[in-house]
C-alpha cells in the first residue's frame, strides 16, 4: 500500500476521532459560552476508565460504553456542583474547567501510573480489510464508521427532535429561549453530559491507535480547540469539515515535517482568524 | 496615597531589600528570588487581565520565548547581546501573539492565546534541532552584568530585586498614566471609548506589548536563575500557574500579582516537599479561589480592613467603599 494511501486513511481515522471529540466541545461552547478545557481529561479519563474495565473481565465495546457513561455522570457533576454556582460568570467557569483538567490528570497519573497502557484492538476488527485491491486497516475503517455513525445521529437529534430545536434556540439566543419557556439551565446539564460522553468514548475508540498515557489530555485538547476555532462554534458540519482538516494536516504534516508538524496544524487556523474569525461554518456574533 | 500606606510600603520594600540578610538560609534565597521573577511575570501578565480586561493563556509561550532566544545565544556566545536580543524577539513576538489574539476578545481572545501558547510549546517539545526537545538547553553559568557576578545566591536576588523594582516602578506610573487610564476605559465601556474617538485597538495593542516586555524580562530571569530551559516552562501548566498568581492576589491591583507570586511560590515549594501531588494542588487552590474569593487576596483582605476601621471612622470607610462597589458593575 503506498504510503500516501496509508497517511490518508490515518488522517480519516483522526479526523472521526477529532469529530467525536469537538462535536461535544463545540456544542458546550455554543450553548453555555465557554470553551470547556476539561474536555480533553474527558478524553483521557473515558480511555483510562477503559482500560480498567476490560482488566476486569469487560469485552470492548461494552467497556467503550460503560467509560462513555462514566465520563457522562463525571461531566454532569462538574456542571451541576461547579460550573452552576458561577452561571453568568463565564471568565471564572472557564478556569474552574482548567483547574479541574490539573486535578483529573493528576489523580489520573496517581491511579494509572505513567506508563502507557494500550488498548487491544477489539477481536473481529484486527487485520486488514481488502478494498479496492488495496489491505486497510480494519479497525480504522470502523473508526471512520463510528464517526459517520455519530455525526448522523448528532444531526438527527438536533435537526429533528424536540431536544434538538431547544438545543438549536438555546444556541442562537439563550435569553430568548428561557423567555419562550425553554429550561436552558437544564439544556446545559444535557449537552454537558452528552459532550463529555462522546469525549470519554472517543477516548475508548481512540485506545487502541494510540493508546493512553499522561499528557493525552494536553494533546488532545488544542486539537479541539482548533477544530472548534476552524469550523465555528457550535456548528456541527463545522466540527466535521474541521475535524478532516485537522486530521490530514496532522498526519501529513508529520510525514511532511515532522519537527512543525505542530505549527502546520496551527496555521490554516491562524489565517482562518484573520480572515473569517467566526469561523468557516459559524455565524456573525450576535 | 495616604501616608500610613507609603510608609507601610517603603517598610515592606526595605524588609523585601534585606531578604537575603535576616532569612536563615540560601535555600530561602532562592525561594525569594523565584517569588520575584514570578512577580515580574505575574505584573506583566496583570496589564493585560487586570487592566485590559484580556485573559491571556498562552504567556508562558512569550515567558519561554525569551528564555530560549536567551540560551540560544548564550550557547552560541552571544555574551551579553543575549539579554537585549532575547527581549527584542519576545516583543516581536508579543506584536504577532497581540494582533491574532485581538481579533477576539473575552473568550475568544483567551482559546487564541491557548492556542498561540501551544504552538510554541509544540517548537520547545517537537523542533529538536533547534531547541533540543525534552532534554531543554543548559547555559554555562550566569552571566555578569556590568561586571557583577549573579553567581551567589544572594548577588542574584538583589540583582531580581533591582528588576523587581523596575518593574513595580513601571507599574505604578503606567496606572497613573492617562494610558493606563485609557485602558481601563477600554475594559469597562469599549464601545463608549471607540465613540470618544480612542483607538482601542491600538490601545490593547501597546498593553499587549507592555506586558510581553516584562514577561520577557521575567523569562530571562528564569533562565539565568536556572541555567536551564526545558518545555515544562512554556506548558500551558505555566500559563495557569501564572494567571493563578495574579488572580489570587486580585486582578487590577498593584500588589495582588506580587503577593499571588509570594503565596503560589511557597505553596509549590511547601507542597512538593511533603507531596508529589503539586499539579492536584494547584488545580484545587486555582478551582476554591476562583469560586469562593473571585477577586483575590488583596481586595479581600483590603475590604476587611476597611470594614474593621469603619467602626471607627464611619463616613470616611463608607466613602471608600461606596465609588469601589460602584466602579465594580
Amino acid at each position: 500500500m503506498s504510503l500516501w494511501l496509508l497517511l490518508a486513511v490515518n488522517s480519516i481515522t483522526l479526523g472521526g476521532l477529532l469529530f467525536l471529540l469537538s462535536a461535544g466541545f463545540s456544542l458546550i461552547f455554543g450553548l453555555m459560552r465557554i470553551p470547556n478545557l476539561t474536555h480533553g481529561s474527558f478524553f483521557m479519563l473515558g480511555a483510562y476508565l477503559a482500560t480498567s474495565l476490560i482488566a476486569h473481565g469487560f469485552g470492548f465495546w461494552p467497556a467503550a460504553i460503560v467509560a462513555g457513561i462514566g465520563v457522562a455522570v463525571f461531566g454532569g457533576i462538574i456542571e451541576r456542583l461547579v460550573l452552576r454556582r458561577l452561571a453568568g460568570a463565564e471568565l471564572a467557569q472557564v478556569l474552574v474547567t482548567l483547574g479541574l483538567s490539573f486535578m483529573v490528570a493528576d489523580v489520573c497519573l496517581m491511579v494509572w501510573t505513567g506508563d502507557p497502557i494500550r488498548i487491544a484492538t477489539p477481536p473481529g476488527l484486527q487485520g486488514t480489510t481488502a478494498m479496492l485491491g488495496f489491505g486497510f486497516p480494519t479497525y480504522r475503517l470502523a473508526i471512520s464508521a463510528i464517526a459517520i455513525v455519530v455525526a448522523v445521529g448528532l444531526w438527527l437529534l438536533l435537526d429533528r427532535t424536540r431536544l434538538g430545536a431547544m438545543i438549536r434556540a438555546g444556541v442562537d439566543d439563550p435569553a430568548m429561549a428561557r423567555v419562550a419557556g425553554i429550561r436552558v439551565s437544564r439544556l446545559f446539564t444535557i449537552v454537558f453530559c452528552l459532550g463529555a460522553a462522546l469525549a470519554g468514548f472517543a477516548g475508548v475508540m481512540g485506545g487502541p491507535i494510540l493508546s493512553v498515557y499522561p499528557g493525552l489530555d494536553a494533546e488532545m485538547l488544542p486539537l479541539a480547540l482548533v477544530v472548534v476555532i476552524l469550523g465555528g462554534s457550535g456548528s456541527l458540519v463545522g466540527s466535521l469539515v474541521g475535524s478532516f482538516i485537522v486530521g490530514f494536516l496532522y498526519n501529513f504534516g508529520q510525514a511532511m515535517f515532522p519537527e512543525i508538524a505542530y505549527v502546520v496544524l496551527f496555521l490554516p487556523m491562524l489565517i482562518v482568524l484573520v480572515v473569517r474569525p467566526q469561523g468557516l461554518f459559524g455565524r456573525q456574533p450576535a | 496615597m495616604k501616608r500610613g500606606t507609603l510608609t507601610a510600603l517603603a517598610a515592606a520594600l526595605a524588609a523585601l531589600a534585606a531578604v537575603p540578610l535576616w532569612v536563615p538560609g540560601t535555600y530561602y534565597v532562592n525561594i525569594a528570588s523565584q517569588i520575584l521573577l514570578y512577580a515580574i511575570f505575574a505584573l506583566g501578565i496583570n496589564v493585560l487581565a487586570g487592566y485590559g480586561g484580556l485573559v491571556s493563556l498562552g504567556h508562558a509561550g512569550l515567558f519561554g520565548i525569551a528564555a530560549y532566544t536567551g540560551a540560544k545565544i548564550l550557547a552560541a556566545g552571544g555574551g551579553h547581546l543575549a539579554a537585549a536580543a532575547a527581549l527584542a524577539v519576545t516583543v516581536l513576538a508579543a506584536a504577532v501573539f497581540a494582533v491574532l489574539a485581538l481579533r477576539g476578545t473575552g473568550l475568544g481572545f483567551v482559546m487564541i492565546t491557548v492556542a498561540l501558547g501551544q504552538i510554541v510549546w509544540g517548537i520547545a517539545y517537537r523542533w529538536i534541532s533547534l531547541t533540543n526537545g525534552d532534554n531543554g538547553i543548559s547555559i554555562s553559568g550566569r552571566p555578569s552584568p556590568f561586571g557583577l557576578s549573579l553567581a551567589a545566591p544572594r548577588s542574584f536576588y538583589w540583582a531580581a530585586f533591582v528588576v523587581f523594582l523596575l518593574a513595580l516602578l513601571s507599574m505604578v506610573v503606567f496606572v497613573a498614566s492617562p494610558f493606563g487610564a485609557a485602558l481601563r476605559g477600554t475594559r469597562d465601556q469599549p464601545r463608549r471609548m471607540n465613540a470618544l474617538g480612542y483607538n482601542v485597538w491600538m490601545i490593547r495593542l501597546v498593553a499587549f506589548l507592555f506586558s510581553g516586555f516584562w514577561t520577557g524580562v521575567a523569562g530571562l530571569l528564569y533562565l539565568y536563575y536556572n541555567q536551564f530551559v526545558s518545555p515544562q516552562a512554556v506548558a500551558l501548566t505555566a500559563s495557569a500557574e501564572a494567571l493563578l498568581m495574579v488572580i489570587s492576589g486580585g486582578t487590577g491591583t498593584l500588589l495582588g500579582p506580587v503577593v499571588g507570586a509570594g503565596l503560589v511560590v511557597v505553596v509549590k515549594n511547601v507542597a512538593s516537599a511533603y507531596i508529589e501531588r503539586w499539579n492536584f494542588v494547584l488545580g484545587a487552590i486555582f478551582v476554591l479561589i476562583v469560586v469562593f474569593m473571585p477577586d483575590g487576596l488583596v481586595p479581600g483582605l483590603g475590604r476587611l480592613v476597611r470594614r474593621s476601621t469603619a467602626r471607627w471612622r464611619p463616613q470616611a470607610a463608607a466613602a471608600a467603599i461606596a465609588p469601589r462597589q460602584e466602579a465594580r458593575r
